[in-house]
């Protein structure tokens, strides 16, 4: 990699980095049987695992493109110019001070080791493909609460992995949960035992940092009868001047009585393709909850969902998304109410500045036994400027009559009348925005940890910044 | 430290928007202490001075000045002006939603007063007496800016950010419209102590003379199709109420 192609990408992306590329092992780009073969070879998996990859390749291969999302820019993706897997560190690390050194640097612009002495009760932080960083406090260990990375779950624990993995979301669902299947690689697994509570955040990082680098991070999270547990990721990433696939699963399992709150912050860089699957499954009087926030990336399409099949179980999706110059963020929730007494709330919440689309896709339905099912849906749109666009894809299948389902839209504009007015509290105009667009943002953000609020509170002011004139 | 020069002066003042004048020659001077009451017909131009001392971008200055404590005020971008020390009490203040009205409080004090007046217990003290002051409960302060506050709720939010911001020249829109006795009494209490006894100077804007009866300006001036068409003591608020202004309208045709 040019050290000056790398300068000039930090120069574009505020919070842009990059370390020289120090891949252990490196494939070559492109995709085939062989390749996903050699990634599970070299990883000593069990030979289900590998056959798995490799149905998933096949239905991956001839899988046509969605046609929904934003068909132009997907159609733009090169699979033969990904490199499906990357690994820049030998082994899983446990200590601190054994974590190669320009990892750590790198981390330390992400502020893990501070964090972690704060507040962290755990840290899985992704390092290209595998996890390099991972530790756990004794109390988790001694509650009996497993957090590994995804492919030391693996080793570990295979009947459960096996057991669970694609349980939730099936290599068929879509093009890229196949993708996935066939060359996932890290990730975080989490298993809490019956009745456990965690009662911190549990928390990973995951950051692309090798030119046309695909990361296909798998994690797999099962809250056993009556526990809890807040998983939370946020991700940064520099800048390069081709464009990067990030294709994620991930899976939620809350059996009956569990609570399980996933939050994400992503700020991936603006060449960057967010295709992602989440999706829970909610046992009886289960609760699962997806905070979800989209900054970054050049095309997202993600939309976490619940599947309430459980009676009693209640599901929540509380999403934002920023689309700026170039940017389309096609983002929303799913929710289906198979069981009596489920309830369900949407919130969403899009800005769109310099051009950039926002749209909300959404699909709730209810079906014919579930009787007495409660749905509330907002999704709400600002628009900064006249070029910008938002789009509602709404879509209701209500098959039990007993159904309360409510739906509210708004769609609005930043008035000149509203800037004047923070202006003269002595705010200048991008302070003015950033504060009208951080208010428009604040149901979501006083949902995260207050490192994220305050980081995203901070990001969304960047973005107002040069934005005037 | 008092100067001669007025707290504002305005020189001459010819604006309008879009090509069609609104003000057309105003000539006004406020000196420290004092506090001033523009009366006036809907239309007259009341609410465009006092967009225009603060900035608005809505409306062109074709000729004049408008000066604070002798600084050019016309220059400068509104926030530099609320930072000279310019505060407008809106007649229709704007709603942020999600933006917590004590965060607000603090950022604009932080703005305009320094980060120091906005921290500690000096700030916690005079944010909480202020709220006393205008009967404000604390719980306010959690709710989101002018957002589903009663048109009373709204007007005693000016005010409170008014106290705590210390202008040199608070001009208030219409402050008292759609007050009952005991807003308007409360809100001309804080004008009151925002002005009486300090530096600063208060251009107050009313159908009624009502809140004056409160404020006690020192002088009242009338406008009328942009112009200044008479200025005089209190007693002249208390003769418009009674006569209306029609009379002034004809002597301002009459010798135009």
């Amino acid at each position: 990699m040019a050290a000056t192609e790398a300068r000039e990408a930090v120069g574009e992306y505020k919070a842009g980095w990059h370390d020289p590329e120090n891949a252990t092992i490196r494939f070559d780009f492109g995709l085939s049987e062989q390749v996903v073969r050699d990634i599970s070879a070299l990883k000593n998996e069990p030979e289900w695992m590998t056959e798995l990859r490799v149905k998933a390749f096949h239905h991956f291969d001839n899988r046509p493109m969605p046609t929904w999302g934003n068909m132009s820019m997907l159609e733009e993706i090169d699979f033969d110019k990904v490199c499906y897997y990357l690994r820049s560190s030998d082994a899983t690390e446990k200590d601190w001070e054994d974590v190669p050194e320009d990892i750590r640097n790198t981390f330390d612009k992400l502020g893990i080791p501070e964090a972690e002495q704060k507040w962290l009760s755990g840290v899985t932080a992704q390092y290209e493909s595998e996890a390099v960083y991972h530790s756990i406090r004794e109390d988790l260990e001694q509650q009996g609460v497993i957090f590994l990375d995804m492919d030391s779950g693996l080793r570990e624990y295979p009947e459960l992995v096996k057991k669970w993995f694609c349980s939730v979301v099936p290599y068929q669902d879509n093009k890229f949960s196949a993708l996935n299947t066939a060359v996932w690689s890290g990730g975080s697994f989490i298993y809490v035992p019956k009745g456990v509570h965690v009662e911190m955040p549990v928390q990973a990082y995951f950051r692309i940092n090798a030119k046309n680098m695909g990361q296909f991070e798998r994690t797999l999270i099962i809250a056993d009868e009556g526990s809890s547990i807040h998983y939370v990721e946020g991700c940064t990433a520099p800048t390069y001047s081709t464009d990067s696939l990030h294709s994620a699963v991930v899976e939620l399992i809350a059996l009956p009585g569990a609570h399980i709150r996933y939050s994400t912050v992503q700020n991936w860089s603006t060449n960057v393709y967010n295709l992602v699957t989440k999706r829970g499954i909610a046992h009886e009087n289960a609760k699962i909850e997806w905070v979800d926030g989209n900054i970054g990336s050049k095309l997202t399409m993600k939309y976490p969902a619940v599947i309430l099949k459980g009676e009693g179980s209640h599901a929540e999706v509380i999403s934002v998304a920023y689309s700026g110059k170039g940017q389309h963020q096609d983002a929303g929730a799913k929710i289906h109410h198979l069981a009596s007494n489920t309830t369900s709330k949407i919130l969403s919440k899009s800005i769109s500045k310099d051009g950039g689309r926002g749209s909300y896709r959404g699909m709730v339905s209810v079906s014919p036994k579930a009787e007495n099912c409660k749905l509330n849906v907002v999704c709400d749109a600002l628009i900064l400027d006249d070029g910008s666009r938002s789009d509602t894809y709404p879509t209701m299948e209500v098959a039990n009559p007993s159904a309360r389902c409510e739906h509210e839209a708004s769609v609005s504009k930043v008035s000149d009348e509203q800037v004047f007015y923070l202006m003269s509290r002595g705010h200048s105009e991008e302070e003015a925005l950033a504060m009208i667009v951080n208010g428009f943002f604040e149901p979501f953000t006083r949902e995260l940890p207050m490192e994220y609020a305050v980081e995203l509170n901070k990001l969304m002011a960047l973005e107002m910044e040069g934005s005037i004139g | 430290m008092a100067s001669d020069k007025p707290v504002l002066e305005i020189s001459n003042l010819h604006a309008g928007i879009d090509d069609t004048p609104i003000l057309r020659g105003i000539n006004l001077e406020i000196p420290a202490g004092e506090v001033h009451a523009i009366m006036g017909r809907n239309g007259s131009g009341k609410t465009t001075t006092a967009n225009i001392i603060m900035g608005h971008p809505d409306f062109d200055v074709t000729d004049g000045s408008v000066d604070l404590d002798g600084e050019d005020l016309l220059e400068m971008e509104p926030w530099e002006r609320a930072r000279e020390g310019v505060f407008l009490s809106f007649q229709y203040p704007q709603a942020v939603p999600g933006l917590q009205v004590g965060n607000f409080l603090r950022k604009s004090v932080a703005a305009i007063r320094g980060e120091d007046a906005a921290k500690g217990a000096e700030f916690r003290k005079t944010l909480k007496d202020a709220m006393t002051e205008l009967d404000i409960d604390r719980s306010f302060l959690g709710r989101y800016v002018n957002d589903g506050f009663s048109g009373g709720e709204k007007k005693r939010f000016e005010i409170l950010q008014l106290m705590l911001l210390q202008p040199k020249l608070a001009i208030l829109d219409e402050t008292d419209s759609g007050l009952d006795i005991d807003g308007i009494r409360t809100v001309a209490k804080g004008i009151n102590a925002a002005v009486r006894g300090t530096d600063s100077g208060a251009l107050i804007i009313t159908h009624y003379s009502r809140i004056l009866e409160h404020v006690q300006p020192d002088k009242v001036h009338v406008l009328i199709k942009g112009r200044i068409v008479k200025s005089g003591g209190p007693e002249l608020a208390l003769e418009l109420e009674e006569r209306g202004y029609e009379w002034l309208e004809t002597e301002a045709a009459n010798s135009a």
